[in-house]
């Protein structure tokens, strides 16, 4: 695996504008982070940045277009105002509802994140360390886990337990955590039998001391790179639950809920899906890319992650 | 091999308990003797783990129960909807190696070039855009603007031309999933020593590459089948949601808005069953292709 990434980066010096161009991207990617330095910015003011309330609907306007509509807007003088991104089928504004979204995504996202990423890095350092018959549960209870059909796991869990915010990041928070453990589990292996190590066990250092102080060290390139590859999954996750109506219940505007809301007027209302769709490719776009150059970056061994 | 068993096990003692535990909140409009009745016969009176028990042991006599809503036995209803499910996903399946293998190939021979930046950033966006939102711009774009194609529905006047969007849509992710494998295996065996011996030797170019690095690169996307199913089920989810089509997975949903806990668990179930017994059936074809792996 690292030679063919040796190759790949060897060739971007040389190669075709075109490969230089693309080079450029991986090895500094700026784009990316740009669009999620936006994308965080937003989420943290977005009552501040929001033109409109997301939840107050306007029913004359409903399925409003964007501005650049020009003749609706003439042919409808009594339009409540000009909807940049145009309006839903009960008449919100969409550029609110997105700005709105994209608060409500990166919370849940992030939540579940950082509970799974404990978890599991926690679960991983323990199999790894540990063995025995610890790891084999663990182990086995991981294998099993990824054998499961998850999104048909989450309709369940949504008719059981009821949907909401609370329901959707423990949901997102038990995909997380699975490539953590095992992961984690491999890079521990190969860490305790390493010297220094061996040397703090000699010197009496207590498990939770190695662990905690010699190990995890050594395991926190491979957990950060793994979260960045998984968060754009999870995003992708929530839209999904929450296009399917088992997510987050409206009037809470979600980006997935928003593309459902389109579903019936694409031949009157296009946008209503189409913005709300782009919103989510983007944000995932960016976070796969930032993952990706992680990897490359940091830690080229996770080529199947 | 024994993990097969162990994950089944596991699988259906995870789903056995919220299915029955959750069936007598709903109650659904019934009196209480009738309620107890009813509980009588669903075996809801038993403490969990004998009603795990009963849960099983039906479904190993084939017994799949009744549809919670309008009785009628589940087995039939899936046998009327897997037929669509799977003509869906075989054909996606088949279609997602035919473009993904392939271009992956050609991605890592011309490396640089027009042909890998295209086919990297179908990968990108086949790994980043929602399947549900891929289908619905599919309709919008081609059924509702350029009226080529039908919208979806398998309804009357069915053809083969509604198979063209949902097919194509479900097989983009997997086939961006092989692009990548592909890609990156290729590249790691055109940079062994044994391609460029053969190169060295004056072996003609396409004979290196389908005869000498294809067969060895072909293994990684193979391991990447399981990921595939996974991704096909929360992929056949979304396009019989957004097509209409009358397949398992819209059944599951529609089950969802109708409290259904004992279709959709058996939905579930057969879902993982069917993934556990492909990877089985890819783990031996693994050690088929790959002698290493049986010595091991």
């Amino acid at each position: 695996m690292a030679s063919g990434l040796r190759t790949e980066f060897a060739e971007i010096g040389s190669g075709s504008r075109l490969s230089a161009f693309f080079g450029a991207f991986r090895r500094w990617p700026i784009v990316s982070i740009a669009i999620i330095a936006t994308l965080a910015l937003v989420a943290v003011f977005a009552p501040a940045l929001a033109p409109q309330s997301p939840i107050k609907s306007n029913l004359r306007d409903r399925n409003a277009p964007p501005f650049w509509y020009t003749e609706w807007y003439e042919e409808n003088p009594k339009a409540a105002r000009v909807y940049v991104l145009g309006a839903d089928p009960i008449g919100r504004d969409l550029l609110s509802r997105l700005i709105h979204g994209a608060r409500i995504s990166m919370m849940v996202a992030l939540v579940a994140l950082v509970s799974g990423t404990v978890i599991g890095t926690a679960l991983g350092l323990i199999a790894g360390y540990a063995g025995g018959a610890a790891d084999e549960i663990i182990t086995r209870v991981v294998d099993i886990w990824l054998g499961l059909p998850f999104i048909l796991l989450a309709l369940i869990v949504a008719v059981t337990i009821g949907s909401g915010i609370l329901t959707m990041m423990g949901l997102l928070a038990a995909t997380a955590w699975s490539p953590f453990v095992r992961n984690v589990r491999a890079e521990v292996l190969t860490l305790r039998e390493l010297d220094y190590v061996a040397l703090a066990r000699v010197g009496g250092a207590s498990p939770t001391r190695i662990l905690a102080r010699h190990i995890l060290p050594g395991v926190f390139n491979t957990v950060l790179v793994i979260a960045t590859l998984r968060i754009g999954q999870l995003i992708l996750t929530e839209s999904f639950l929450s296009f399917l109506g088992a997510g987050i219940p409206p009037p809470t505007p979600t980006w997935g809920a928003m593309v459902a809301d389109g579903r019936e007027y694409l031949r009157d209302a296009w946008w209503v899906s189409v913005f709300a769709g782009i919103a989510i490719g983007l944000t995932v776009l960016a976070l796969n890319f930032l993952g990706d150059w992680m990897r490359d970056t940091f830690d080229p061994r996770l080529r199947q992650v | 091999m024994i993990g097969a068993t162990i994950i089944i096990f596991g699988a259906s003692r995870l789903l056995g308990d919220p299915t029955v535990l959750f069936l007598p909140e709903e109650g659904y409009g019934l009196d209480v003797a009738e309620l107890e009745k009813a509980r009588q016969r669903l075996h809801l009176d038993k403490p969990v783990p004998l009603q795990y028990a009963y849960w099983v042991g039906d479904i190993l006599r084939g017994n799949l129960g009744q549809d919670l809503a309008d009785r009628h036995p589940i087995s039939t209803k899936l046998r009327q909807k897997l037929p669509p499910t799977l003509q869906l996903a075989v054909g996606a399946y088949i279609l997602a190696t035919l473009i993904g293998i392939p271009l992956g190939v050609l991605s890592a021979v011309k490396r640089g070039t027009l042909w890998d930046f295209g086919g990297r950033t179908f990968a990108l966006l086949g790994q980043a855009l929602p399947i549900f939102w891929v289908g619905i711009l599919g309709i919008l774009i081609f059924a509702v603007w350029l009226e080529w194609l039908p919208a979806g529905t398998m309804g009357e006047g069915f053809s083969p031309r509604h198979y063209i969007l949902p097919t194509l849509t479900l097989a983009w992710f997997p086939a961006a999933g092989y692009l990548r494998l592909m890609r990156s295996a290729m590249l790691d065996v055109l940079d062994s020593e044994y391609v460029k011996l053969a190169r060295a030797k004056g072996v003609n170019s396409n004979a290196v590459i389908w005869k000498h690095a294809f067969k060895n690169a072909s293994i990684a996307p193979l391991t990447f089948s399981g990921l595939l199913l996974a991704g096909f089920i929360t992929g056949s989810v979304s396009i019989e949601v957004v097509f209409g089509w009358p397949g398992i997975a819209r059944l599951a949903v529609e089950a969802v808005q109708t409290n259904n806990l004992t279709t959709l668990s058996v939905i579930t179930l057969m879902f993982t069953l069917i993934y556990v017994v492909t990877s089985f059936i890819v783990d031996i074809v693994y050690g088929f292709i790959d002698p290493r792996i049986r010595y091991s």
